[in-house]
């Protein structure tokens, strides 16, 4: 690897001149390169184009309120052809501004929305850089270090119908040509915190606009302000269709960044348990999109399995939705007796059922109607958005995580990677339950070799001793303390970790500054980079055909709006 | 009814087929055996929701099965999630579109208190813009004590419990409507437009 960015950085040097940026790896071995502001949009044209970098997956801010520049621009990119990443870092001043990556990748578009929104970070030349996440009347910016956490604004008002800006048309001014319609929040396809907004000619989609930011919950602050165990619960809640995952998205980021290795058990215990929340996540991405699309029998039928895997998780922790099942170095708590042939029990039952239901929706006429060739997105189109997860795959992009950069042994599992052709919201679907019977298999082959032994690390500083040796040894009882009064401190550094969740990929960036809470933790959560595109997909078809497409994206507000 | 009914018949006819109450009293019978909830489902608490609608729960138990995403044919707003800033205004318009008699459940800490989320973006709590009958703890709640608080619902109506909290409330939007400005910059408006219920 180290070799590619010695090339890399040869060739640009050729390019931009020998000092132009400053080349580094992190101890974790992220590869970085610093630059000026003004260099970075032909640098990332550059690293796109020639370099072979084709996904941008995440553009955040960082405050540093001492610094003579006060922020930090990072871009996360990816190259899928030989999976591999490299972070591009910049500095801005307060009211300066930074050119827009809009015009390399069409995903920088919310991310940079979100960065004004958050931290008033200017992106000059941005088509429409409005707030994003918080309401039309706050005033301020949230995740600046000089914000507090629970200085509350109220709203009173909600925002009119309003489209983006483009070159022919401004987005605040209605055509009188057409018909201008609302959907949501508060409406069934819109699962509640979404909002449309269309411009219809007759039942075209002349123009459409979603508006999120109803469920934000300031997750980002949150773990700002919280120890490193206790922003676990939060994780829970990103996506809480599949909680486990996020657990341990933001276990392993914590782990990689101490340069903790965890025991087998404990890896193996997740990847059952991110497997088994995939399979209950795409019950719920297939259920309500059958529902969307008037078949309510699906999701009663699929919620019979939901309801036996909330039983295995209260029988491993006690909770059945947030559960809060790991801890940084392992699991909370060792499986109980038999617990894995539960598992496998399960694993028939659900094998049935995914056949059944792949009868029932992918064999049906109306279903096959309702979604074939509808609203497709090839394979350039996903790339460019920053699709990820079953969403790009079905677009025919042949990329998992846990494929391209395998972790917790997941390169010795037998599974395959279903790859759809069309990209329409068939193949989404057809991708899904493909997955549900992989995931089977997965969880079949890791249920039946779970290796013994201990199911987290018993290092004094980043785990509490058993309750046994705290109340029946005075060492067990001065670490305990130690580590409460403390708290778990991982080095100052940063890190980028990225898992292949259940929608794409979820990745975690982490900045510590060695105290015991993150000095930021910025999540890169896969739907809010394919929703995005939804205006553009959406254009040109049918009303209901966007009512389809919103479902086929399985937006989860938790990790959408965070 | 006495007018054309004399005593004796009243009597004969109740042991045969009648049965005496009151208007209000079979009202309320109705009413607390067919509740219409709007699910309001903004967060993980929604998901849970779906359990309690579930096969396995399974609301229509308790006469609670037709669920309704109109604001017009519901009588039960079960509030399942996060309330934000942003969406307050909206849970108070659908309030306000709802039809007497009208009830509201708050499932979960986020819906009663704002729970774990002491937040910037977050509503501390919906009752401070809607008036809250049930509360249901838990995060999420386990679907039987939202069952739990669906029959603690079903009890009230039954007893016609008073719910001064619902007699004086008035929309936090309108009774401000010149003061908005005000709104924005102070944290601590809302506890005094509502019914005063401090954090
Ligand atoms: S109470 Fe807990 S489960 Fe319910 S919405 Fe809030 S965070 Fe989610």
């Amino acid at each position: 690897m180290s070799e590619q960015i010695a090339i890399l950085k040869s060739d640009i040097s050729v390019k931009f001149g020998d000092n132009a940026f400053k080349f580094s790896t992190t101890p974790v071995g992220d590869h970085v390169v610093e630059a000026s502001k003004e260099t970075v949009p032909a640098l990332l044209r550059y690293l796109k184009e020639y370099a072979g970098y084709n996904f941008l997956m995440d553009v955040c801010g960082v405050d540093y309120p001492n610094r003579e520049k006060r922020f930090d621009v990072v871009y996360h990119l990816f190259g899928s052809i030989d999976s591999r990443r490299l972070r591009v870092k910049t500095q801005v001043a307060d009211g300066e501004s930074i050119a827009t990556a809009t015009t390399v990748w069409k995903a920088a578009d919310w991310f940079e929305r979100e960065a004004f929104d958050l931290f008033g970070i200017k992106f000059s030349g941005h088509p429409n850089l409005r707030k994003i996440l918080t309401h039309h009347q706050f005033v301020g910016h949230p995740l600046r270090k000089d914000y507090e956490a629970d200085k509350q604004q109220h709203c009173s008002s909600v925002l009119p119908i309003h489209f983006d800006n483009t070159p022919e048309q401004r987005g605040d001014q209605l055509d009188s040509r057409y018909v201008p319609l609302n959907i949501g929040p508060s409406h069934p396809a819109m699962h509640g915190t979404l909002r449309v907004m269309v411009e219809l000619d007759g039942e075209t989609i002349v123009r459409a606009m979603p508006e999120i930011g109803y469920l934000h919950r300031c997750f980002e602050k949150m773990a700002e302000t919280h120890p490193y165990n206790q922003v676990i619960p939060y994780t829970d809640r990103l996506n809480y269709c599949s909680a486990p995952m996020n657990n341990i998205g933001y276990c392993m980021a914590v782990e990689k960044l101490m340069g903790l290795e965890i025991p087998a058990r404990a890896e193996t215990m997740r990847v059952i348990l991110c497997e088994l929340s995939r399979i209950i996540d795409h019950i719920i991405a297939v259920g309500t999109g059958g529902v969307d699309l008037g078949a309510l029998t699906a999701f009663f039928h699929l919620f019979t399995f939901r309801e036996k895997v909330y039983t295995l998780f209260e029988k491993l922790c006690g909770a059945r939705l947030t559960v809060a099942m790991t801890r940084v170095g392992g699991m909370a708590y060792d499986a109980p007796e038999g617990w894995f042939n539960d598992v496998l029990r399960f694993c028939d039952e659900m094998s049935d059922g995914v056949e059944e239901i792949s009868k029932m929706l992918l064999g049906n006429k109306i279903f096959i109607k309702r979604t074939q060739n509808v609203c497709p997105v090839s394979a350039q189109d996903a790339i460019e958005w920053g699709y990820t997860g079953p969403l790009l795959r079905a677009s025919g992009v042949n990329l998992d995580l846990r494929r391209a950069q395998p972790y917790y042994g997941y390169e010795k599992y037998d599974f395959d990677i279903p790859v759809g052709t069309a990209g329409d919201i068939y193949d989404r679907y057809l991708v899904r339950i493909e997955e549900m019977r992989q995931s089977i298999r997965i969880v079949r082959q890791a249920c039946k070799n779970v290796p013994g032994g201990d199911y987290t690390v018993r290092d004094k500083g980043v785990v509490l001793p058993e309750k046994k040796d705290v109340y029946g040894n005075i060492e067990g009882l001065m670490n305990h303390f130690m580590l409460v009064i403390k708290g778990l401190r991982p080095p100052v550094g940063e890190i980028y970790s990225a898992t292949e969740a259940a929608n794409g990929e979820l990745g975690f960036y982490l900045v510590s500054d060695g105290s015991a809470s993150p000095y930021r933790l910025k999540v890169r959560p896969p739907c809010f980079a394919i929703y995005q595109s939804f205006p553009d997909v959406v254009k040109g078809s049918m009303l209901a055909d966007a009512i389809a497409t919103v479902a086929s994206m399985n937006l989860i507000a938790g990790e959408l709006d965070r | 009814m006495s007018d054309t009914v004399s005593d004796k018949s009243l009597e004969d006819m109740s042991k045969s087929f009648a049965l005496t109450t009151r208007l209000d009293a079979i009202a309320a019978w109705g009413q607390r055996n067919a509740l219409w909830p709007l699910p309001y489902g903004t967060a993980c608490c929604g998901i849970e929701l779906m359990s309690v609608m579930g096969p396995k729960y399974d609301l229509a138990r308790f006469g609670a099965e037709v669920v309704r995403f109109s604001p017009r044919q519901a009588d039960l707003l079960v509030i399942a999630g996060t309330i934000t800033e942003k969406m307050a205004p909206i849970l108070v318009r659908i309030y306000q579109q709802m039809l007497e008699p009208k009830y509201v459940l708050s499932m979960g800490a986020c819906a009663s208190s704002g729970g774990f989320y002491r937040a910037y973006h977050v509503l501390q709590g919906c009752d401070k813009v809607v008036p809250v009958d049930v509360y249901v703890p838990g995060c999420p709640p386990t679907p039987e004590a939202v069952l739990d608080g669906v029959m603690a619902l079903q009890k009230m109506i039954k007893d016609r419990t008073p719910r001064p909290w619902k007699e004086g409330w008035v929309s936090p939007y309108e009774i401000n409507a010149n003061t908005i400005p005000d709104t924005l910059t102070s944290s601590r408006v809302v506890d005094s437009m509502t019914r005063g219920s401090g954090v």
